[in-house]
């Protein structure tokens, strides 16, 4: 693909992470401030909100975009950043085989975990 | 030997010293160390809650190894790094996309900065920065211990 279309995927990518890391921020690190506001639910992390979001197609759906959108950007940030350190082209090709491995590895283990946990 | 004022060079100082690069070359920086920090969590973050997927004994089991006081501060790290990332990458999207930044203009002395154009953005998105950072902090270690 060409640098600007990966580019600008890398931004709007961060578009969707805004959107959807956002809204996971808020229920894991806010809920006392939102339950404090009069919305939010107690213990994000206890199991029972963890079966009750993972039943929810809603947070499968969400989970597996911010998975794909998160990974994308930062793996394609972290090859910038190595790039930019001037590697030949054989340690380029190396960089980025490492970087997609890695990237399609844990996005196949995070989509499965999803949907494991929502037909379990 | 050469020393720094001759090359231009400031050694291990710029490291640490932006120079007459100013403010938003701090945030360059900064920008750069939460973004690695937020990847390096976020590829063990996959492989720490896809044990959900196991059940209940494997979560629980999971997550009481993680509520160690020095899991917990480096969870609060990461939730800084996202609050400062966040907000400084709305800039960088608004400035790639050439928002905010101003006409382009005759470049005649003294040569206006876009970036001066912006600084009033800057420092309104680090006000908000702040604010989520102290949200947040209350809800790590005021209202959880
Ligand atoms: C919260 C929403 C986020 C937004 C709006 C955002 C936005 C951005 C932007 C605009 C850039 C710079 C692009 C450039 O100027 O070349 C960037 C770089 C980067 N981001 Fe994010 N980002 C977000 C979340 C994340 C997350 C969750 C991660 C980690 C998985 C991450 C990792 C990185 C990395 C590694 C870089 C490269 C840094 C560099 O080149 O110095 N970002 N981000």
């Amino acid at each position: 693909m060409r640098e600007a279309t990966l580019w600008t995927l890398h931004l709007a990518a961060g578009v969707v992470i805004l959107v959807f890391l956002s809204i996971h921020m808020g229920i894991m690190h806010l809920e006392d401030v939102l339950t404090a506001l009069g919305t939010g639910y107690r213990d994000a992390l206890g199991w029972a909100s963890v079966v009750m979001r993972n039943k929810q197609l809603y947070f499968t759906i969400t989970y597996v975009i911010l998975l794909a959108a998160a990974l994308y950007h930062g793996l394609y940030g972290l090859r910038n950043i190595l790039l930019e350190l001037g590697p030949g082209p054989t340690a380029v090709r190396v960089i980025q085989g490492i970087l997609i491995l890695l990237g399609a590895s844990l996005f196949v283990l995070g989509t499965i975990a999803a949907i494991a946990a929502y037909v379990r | 030997m050469a020393n720094g004022s001759q090359t231009g060079q400031i050694g291990l100082r710029g490291w640490v010293y932006a120079g007459r690069f100013g403010l938003e070359r701090y945030a360059y920086t900064l920008h750069r160390i939460t973004g690695l920090g937020l990847l390096l969590y976020f590829l063990m973050h996959i492989c720490v809650t896809s044990s959900r997927a196991l059940g209940q004994a494997a979560w629980e089991s999971v997550m009481g190894f993680l509520s160690h006081p020095i899991f917990r501060i480096g969870e609060f790290l990461v939730y800084v790094a996202f609050a400062y990332h966040a907000l400084n990458g709305v800039r960088l999207i608004l400035g790639e996309l050439g928002l905010g930044l101003g006409n382009p203009v005759r470049p005649e002395y003294p040569y206006p900065i876009a970036h001066r154009r912006q600084r009033p953005l800057f420092l309104a998105l680090m006000i908000i920065s702040g604010i989520l950072i102290l949200a947040g902090g209350w809800d790590f270690f005021v209202t959880k211990h």
